[in-house]
């Protein structure tokens, strides 16, 4: 499977990068700040530990998503290694995808690093092993499964700095998209609602991986959020990756 | 003898600038590349060698024409499997070292890890940087770059090579002991394509050549056929001889230290030059007699142009 070739090496060159580790580094120490955070609260600190703990995995996760994706493929083309993988039988679209699946692999590893921090954090905290905290990375990682797809999309065709612009872009969106709903409930029905509906159908609601509020406040999740999220991811994912290989298949390499 | 590789009116343009323009680079391109030989692409820079390279491999398509590998389209991996490819200027994985990478390379044609090992080992040998081989490239020079890079285009032991600038970067050494590893697969039975705007590289190796010129093959064929054997003229320097009385037999060039330099049109002039030169007891320092060589005509063909 050249597919998982292209994998195991795009892994092999993220975690030897040392960009990862200085964002990793990062992500840990505003993990252990939420400890910092707890201190100088009244009330419930262990709340606190949690949502800052969690909020960090979720930015630091996505910024290495956005930082790493959108470098990856560019590299290839401006370093010309493009020239001599193309030049094997490996198929555009397999460059593509494993490029891809390396970086969810990288990312996973990132995360369940990024968690570890976290649980022993919490645990130091609580004195209790809180698994149920896993839940939320779990849906956040189908978030950067996203973020990725959309990171590789840009870098298939434009530079780094513009794919990181507007891959950042999409994810500011897709956390605020949410409102649009709110506007619709608020419009009356018409033309300006049909729009409003297109709009919000086309753009990422990031939300619907959120569910960071629901666990750490133990608020009630509803049943159907369990499928339908997974099946939202998977199905924008999809789609956005489908758009990156039509336009890598047709692109010429100068 | 068959095809291995078939151009036919290949076009390409791009269009450039902040008010797109659009630029021809190749204009209508035709060659056959023939089982067994070595084919040499020639042409100055900026010609279209390695636009139509990418052509060739799928990483650009053509406006027009058609490119078929061993009858199959160049985006068939079934055409690429008995392909190798350097590219020019190449440049490969940092993080990876020379051993990692010809066996990542190698996996992509699936081959299993024993055998992998054992040609990594034996390409690393055959370009001489085994001593390299634990070596990151991004400690790599750029010779050391090059000849990792002709490493990964025979990794799968390709029956079609196709090189692009081979010896850009090499020293003298290097190019020698390139051009024998080229005449080797050629021994082997493989088939190379080989571009190059250095003649000689050309002419030393090269059984067959096609000759480009702004995008398009000014022309083609066996280097035999094209330089002809005739004598174009003479080069004498001669001593002893006064100038004015060589005047009328040939072109004066140069005089220099008592020495002539003469240019002499035919055999006859050449005759009657020696004859002068014996009657007067005069020296002969050197007598060249110049064929026309690939150079000449690829000066001619880039001034027409």
């Amino acid at each position: 499977m050249t597919i998982l070739v292209i994998a195991r090496n795009t892994f092999k060159e993220a975690v030897r990068d040392r960009v990862l580790y200085l964002l990793l580094f990062f992500a840990a120490s505003a993990i252990v700040l939420s400890r910092v955070l707890a201190i100088l609260t009244v009330g419930d600190r262990a709340k606190v530990v949690k949502d800052v703990g969690l909020a960090s995995i979720s930015f630091f996760g996505a910024l290495m998503a956005i930082l790493i994706g959108t470098g990856l493929v560019y590299k290839e083309i401006e370093k010309r290694t493009i020239f001599t993988l193309l030049a094997k039988p490996l198929r555009r679209h397999e460059f593509l995808l494993g490029k891809y699946l390396g970086l969810l692999l990288t990312l996973g590893v990132m995360t369940a690093a990024m968690s570890l921090v976290f649980l022993i954090l919490v645990f130091a905290h609580t004195l209790t092993l809180e698994l149920r905290l896993l839940l939320p990375v779990g849906f956040l990682y189908l978030e950067l499964c996203l973020i990725t797809a959309v990171a590789i999309l840009f870098s298939s065709f434009s530079t780094p700095i513009l794919s990181s612009l507007f891959a950042l872009s999409f994810y500011l969106i897709g956390h605020f998209s949410w409102s649009l709903e709110t506007l619709i409930k608020k419009t009356p029905p018409g033309a300006g609602r049909t729009l409003l509906r297109v709009v919000y159908t086309v753009l990422p609601d990031l939300e619907n991986f959120n569910l960071k509020t629901e666990v750490v406040h133990g608020l009630p999740i509803p049943a159907s959020l369990y499928l339908y999220a997974p099946a939202y991811g998977l199905v924008y994912t999809a789609f956005v990756l489908l758009l990156a290989v039509l336009i890598f298949r047709r692109r010429d390499f100068i | 003898m068959a095809d291995v590789l078939d151009v036919r009116g290949v076009r390409k343009s791009f269009r450039t600038g902040f008010i797109p323009r659009t630029r021809d680079v190749l204009r209508g391109i035709s060659f056959t590349v023939s089982q067994g030989e070595i084919f040499g692409y020639l042409g100055p820079n900026g010609a279209g060698k390695t636009s139509t390279i990418k052509c060739v491999l799928g990483l650009m398509f053509p406006d027009g024409g058609t490119i078929m590998l061993r009858g199959l389209s160049p985006l068939d991996p079934r055409a690429k499997a008995g392909l190798g490819f350097l590219p020019e200027n190449p440049y490969f994985y940092d993080h990876l070292t020379a051993s990692e990478f010809l066996d990542f390379y190698a996996q992509l044609f699936g081959l299993p890890k024993a055998e992998r090992a054992e040609r990594t080992a034996r390409l690393l040998r055959l370009v001489g940087v085994e001593k390299a081989a634990g070596l990151a490239l991004r400690k790599f020079s750029r010779g050391m770059l090059q000849r990792v890079g002709l490493a990964q285009a025979l990794v799968n032991d390709p029956s079609f090579v196709i090189l692009d600038e081979p010896l850009g970067g090499l020293d003298p050494i290097g190019r020698k002991e390139f051009r024998d590893i080229i005449l080797g697969l050629k021994e082997a039975g493989k088939t190379v394509l080989f571009t190059s705007h250095i003649l000689q590289d050309i002419e030393m190796i090269c059984d067959r050549v096609a000759i480009l010129v702004e995008g398009r093959v000014h022309s083609q064929g066996r280097l035999a056929d094209l330089v002809s054997e005739k004598i174009l003229f003479t080069e004498l320097t001669v001593s002893g001889v006064a100038t004015a009385e060589l005047a009328g037999l040939g072109q004066n060039v140069s005089v220099q230290g008592g020495r002539t330099l003469l240019k002499v049109a035919d055999e006859a002039g050449v005759e009657a030059i020696l004859a002068l030169v014996r009657e007067r007891r005069g020296r002969v320092h050197s007598l060249i007699p110049r064929v026309q060589t690939l150079e000449d005509i690829f000066v001619e063909a880039v001034r027409r142009s």
